[in-house]
């Protein structure tokens, strides 16, 4: 459907209705906040522990000055109605310094955050979001919609789970998790392109498929026999001398394992390969006009069925994550709606690998944060922080903050005329 | 509204006429709909002499109809099941390495393997002969005899409504995903209603359905609101209300006044006698209550409206062609805000009717699956009134079944959604179908599209 009933105002842009809501936002910590916090000091420690360096906030001053740079920004946005991303993330920067100012200063728990294991947390909820993110990317950017990523990365978890155990050798379970992704995109990849069904139907369906499929199999075979089946060795441990010791991000990204070092470089290579290759041009062609795409000599069908086999192998890597990360291996329907974020994250970046992988950042930064305020018993509620990826994609495909667009041949069966 | 000049059309005289066309309005549901005006072809030239009635009965059902498309790909999902079962038993699993040593027995075996866990699904879903067989012997009670259609029909109700709550929006050319969301926001709103009053059930039950109604009509007008409004796409914001409902839920039962105080876990306060939708039957063994019948009337209903009703026009004409409909003087953005409304109450009905019905208080995942569930039910039953009660029906039996056929057999009901899901599959893709058994066209499809060209 089309039609479109918003009509756009001559001043009220999207730029100054953020802002607007930004100022809302700023006052409200610049109060609320302010008036709340405690005098005691909020510590931000620079490690992966509570103690070591670190730097100290007062409570009350530091949530009015964080709102009040939050307010300011918004102000900024509302004023010139120009820099829409950097003053949105500095008001947003704002208002969650200002919350946290508040919420530590006053915890009966602790008053002290430490950035490294926030870093490092933010990043290892991000990594699936990741993987499955980029195979949303590179199969929607061919024209082929793809919504059984949470049913990619959960056969990469059971394959890999499973033939990790019966080949006693890690990788192999690796490559078969891969190949299990990819064995679920070859079903949507017939039936979209080749039986023509509605794409997000057959996503759906086989989102309950592999649901169905991996639990069976899980109960039956897996369950009976863990030892004999379901006991994947651990990913070893890369850490890189010298860079793993820099504080903060140190720990995160350089004290990993093949899957969060494969998530930057997958980001690096798909981006590349999308935006400075052949593959990538005739790729975005065949998912804006596969028609033209077809005229100049391209095999549309060809490069979709291609697309969506590559995208299940990187999904379903990425669902080796689950099960492969520690010892204790596959258990039914563990990918629990992360798949959906992915989706959600690579909507928010806009269909664009590096914006997927700063969406699912993002997204997994309020995973990292909604840990911490548990541990220190704030009583905002988990359950809402936990909403607000899902809010955030709301208001981005909304069109209220910023607008997102799919390829134009996003769904949309190719039938040459 | 972009531009649509109104060309001197009145409204009614639609360019779009979905009266007149009895296939589905949308471009997308085509492919695997078959034009349901087929009937036995009566108009068919013989060519050597009469053809026997036999020879047209067997043509008929052999060609590339609805009903036939949908019994094999029931069969084919079932034969894929039994192959499943085989890999997921290693007794029999192990006998196939013996296959060319003793085929009899190898084959014997995953046959009487197979064939027990079917009829052991048959039993916990129709009827069972051998409690048929002990109560005619009085060893046994007329309730036993009626518990697995019991069980199916308890099952069948909360799919069919969440089915219709995908039904009716596709028929207004929107695919609503987030039956799921709306039906925990129904079950929250209704089992408050249920756990907190402390009425007359005579009040308290018709209370609860409406509040559960209001709740999900409440959380599906927000996708339709935001669609009208904006543009955004309805399958993006059903999905991530889904989540938000789910982790609304997860917050909701662990507030004072909701939460059971005398449990540790994440469980409310029982839901209260009075506030429970009352049995079909009254007896402890047969759970089966009034949801079905509702269910049923909630079918009606929508069959209805859409065919009948002044909304359900408007609802197809937008899904036929919105810029028609628009033109014709519909407002597109307030059919398409209530018909997510609709669904969302529909749906909002099937969370009650298991917070009402069968659970005994709000937990988290009281109502399993069934807003994804419906998707399939809906999708089987081609996103019509009486097809959605059909495929519900069926999916509440395949459940059943399945239990028993787990306690029996031993074979996990997980089994079920995989059976539930490649039914869909296959239906979805006809051409599938067809290829794989080689059906022919049927000929009163074949002069019907002929028509249609010329």
């Amino acid at each position: 459907m089309d039609v479109e009933l918003a009509v756009p105002e001559a001043y009220w842009t999207r730029t100054r209705k953020t802002g607007a809501v930004m100022i809302v936002l700023g006052l409200l910590a610049t109060i609320v906040f302010g008036a709340l916090a405690s005098s005691e000091n909020a510590r931000f420690a620079l490690g992966e522990n509570v103690s070591g360096a670190g730097f100290d906030i007062p409570g009350t001053a530091g949530a009015i000055i964080f709102g009040l740079i939050a307010l300011a920004a918004g102000v900024a946005l509302l004023v010139t109605g120009k820099h829409f991303g950097v003053l949105t993330g500095v008001a947003l920067m704002g208002f969650i310094i200002s919350a946290l100012c508040w919420q530590m200063s006053v915890s009966t728990v602790s008053h002290t955050m430490p950035l490294g294991f926030i870093a490092a947390a933010t990043f290892t909820a991000a990594i699936p979001l990741i993987f499955g993110s980029l195979g949303g990317v590179l199969c929607e950017r061919s024209g082929v919609v793809n919504v059984a990523i949470e049913g990619q990365l959960l056969t990469g978890a059971f394959f890999g789970a499973l033939f990790g155990t019966l080949t006693g050798s890690f990788w192999l379970g690796l490559l078969a998790a891969a190949l299990g992704g990819a064995l679920l995109s070859a079903i949507l990849a017939v039936f979209a392109i080749r039986y023509l069904v509605d794409q997000v139907v057959v996503g759906i369906v086989l989102n309950v498929f592999a649901g169905g499929l991996t639990a069976f199999f899980y109960e039956q075979v897996m369950r009976p026999d863990t030892d004999a089946y379901n006991f994947p060795g651990k990913v070893p441990s890369w850490p890189i001398p010298g860079l793993s010791e820099i504080p903060i991000i140190g720990p995160a990204l350089f004290n990993g394992n093949i899957f969060s070092y494969g998530s930057l470089i997958a980001v690096a290579v798909i981006t590349i390969a999308l935006f400075r290759t052949r593959w990538g041009l005739r790729t975005r062609a065949v998912g804006e006009h596969p028609a033209a795409a077809d005229t100049v000599g391209i095999r549309v069908l060809g490069l979709r069925y291609a697309n969506v086999l590559l995208a299940g192998l990187v999904a379903g890597f990425g669902g080796a994550y689950f099960s492969m990360l520690s010892t204790t291996g596959f258990s039914k329907y563990m990918v629990s709606g992360a798949g959906f974020i992915a989706l959600a994250a690579m909507i928010f970046g806009r269909w664009h690998p590096v914006g997927a992988f700063f969406a699912s950042l993002f997204f997994g930064f309020f995973g990292a944060l909604t840990g911490f305020l548990n541990s220190i018993s704030s009583p905002i509620p988990s359950q809402f922080l936990s909403m607000l990826p899902y809010l955030a994609t709301i208001f981005a495909v909304a069109g209220l903050v910023g607008r997102v667009r799919a390829p134009a041949a996003d769904g949309k069966p190719y039938v040459k005329g | 509204m972009t531009s649509h000049e109104p060309i001197e059309a009145e409204p009614g005289a639609t360019a779009a006429s979905p009266d007149k066309s009895p296939a589905l309005p949308t471009p997308d549901v085509d492919q695997y709909h078959v034009n349901p005006a087929e009937k036995p072809a009566r108009h068919r030239v013989p060519e050597k002499g009469k053809p026997s009635f036999a020879n047209i009965l067997r043509e008929e059902l052999w060609a590339n109809n609805n009903f036939t498309v949908t019994l094999l790909a029931i069969v084919l999902a079932l034969i894929c099941g039994g192959v499943l079962m085989v890999i997921g038993n290693a007794e029999v699993r192990d006998q196939w390495q013996y296959l060319l040593y003793q085929p009899g027995k190898t084959l014997g075996d995953t046959w009487a393997f197979v064939s027990t866990a079917y009829v052991d699904m048959f039993k916990g879903a129709i009827v069972n002969p051998d409690t048929v067989n002990r109560w005619y012997w009085n060893m046994t009670t007329w309730q036993q005899v009626f518990y697995p259609i019991s069980e199916t029909l308890t099952n069948a109700a909360p799919l069919i409504f969440t089915g219709l709550a995908v039904a009716v929006p596709f028929r207004a050319g929107l695919f609503n995903i987030g039956g799921q969301g709306q039906a925990i926001m129904g079950a929250l709103a209704g089992g408050t209603v249920g756990l907190a009053l402390s009425l007359p059930a005579i009040v308290q039950v018709p209370l609860g359905v409406l509040a559960g109604v209001l709740l999900g009509g409440l959380w599906g007008y927000l996708v339709g609101v935001l669609k009208a409004r904006t543009g955004a796409h309805e399958v993006i914001l059903t999905i991530m209300l889904n989540n938000i409902a789910f982790l609304f839920l997860g917050w909701f039962i662990l507030q004072q006044g909701i939460k059971d105080p005398a449990r540790p876990d994440a469980i409310s306060k029982p839901i209260q006698e009075s506030g429970r939708l009352p049995q079909l039957i009254p007896d402890p063994l047969l759970r089966a209550n009034l949801a079905i019948v509702l269910a049923v009337l909630a079918a009606a209903g929508v069959a209805w409206l859409l065919k009948r009703g002044r909304f359900g026009f408007e609802l197809r004409a937008v899904g036929h062609n919105p810029h028609a409909a628009a033109t014709a003087g519909i407002k597109v953005g307030t059919t398409v805000a209530l018909t997510m409304a609709l669904a969302g109450a529909l749906a909002g009905l099937g969370g009650t009717s298991v917070a009402l019905g069968t659970a005994p208080a709000l937990t988290i995942d009281m109502i399993g699956q069934i807003g994804f569930n419906g998707i399939l039910v809906a999708l089987l039953g081609r996103v019509r009134p009486w097809g959605v009660v059909g495929a519900g029906l069926l999916f509440g039996a395949l459940q059943a079944g399945g239990n028993a056929m787990q306690t029996f057999s031993g074979v996990s009901v997980e089994l079920v959604v995989v059976i539930q899901a490649l039914i869909v599959l296959f239906v979805a893709a006809p051409a599938l179908v067809k290829a794989i058994y080689r059906l022919r066209r049927s000929p009163a499809a074949a002069a019907q599209a002929g028509l249609a060209k010329g």
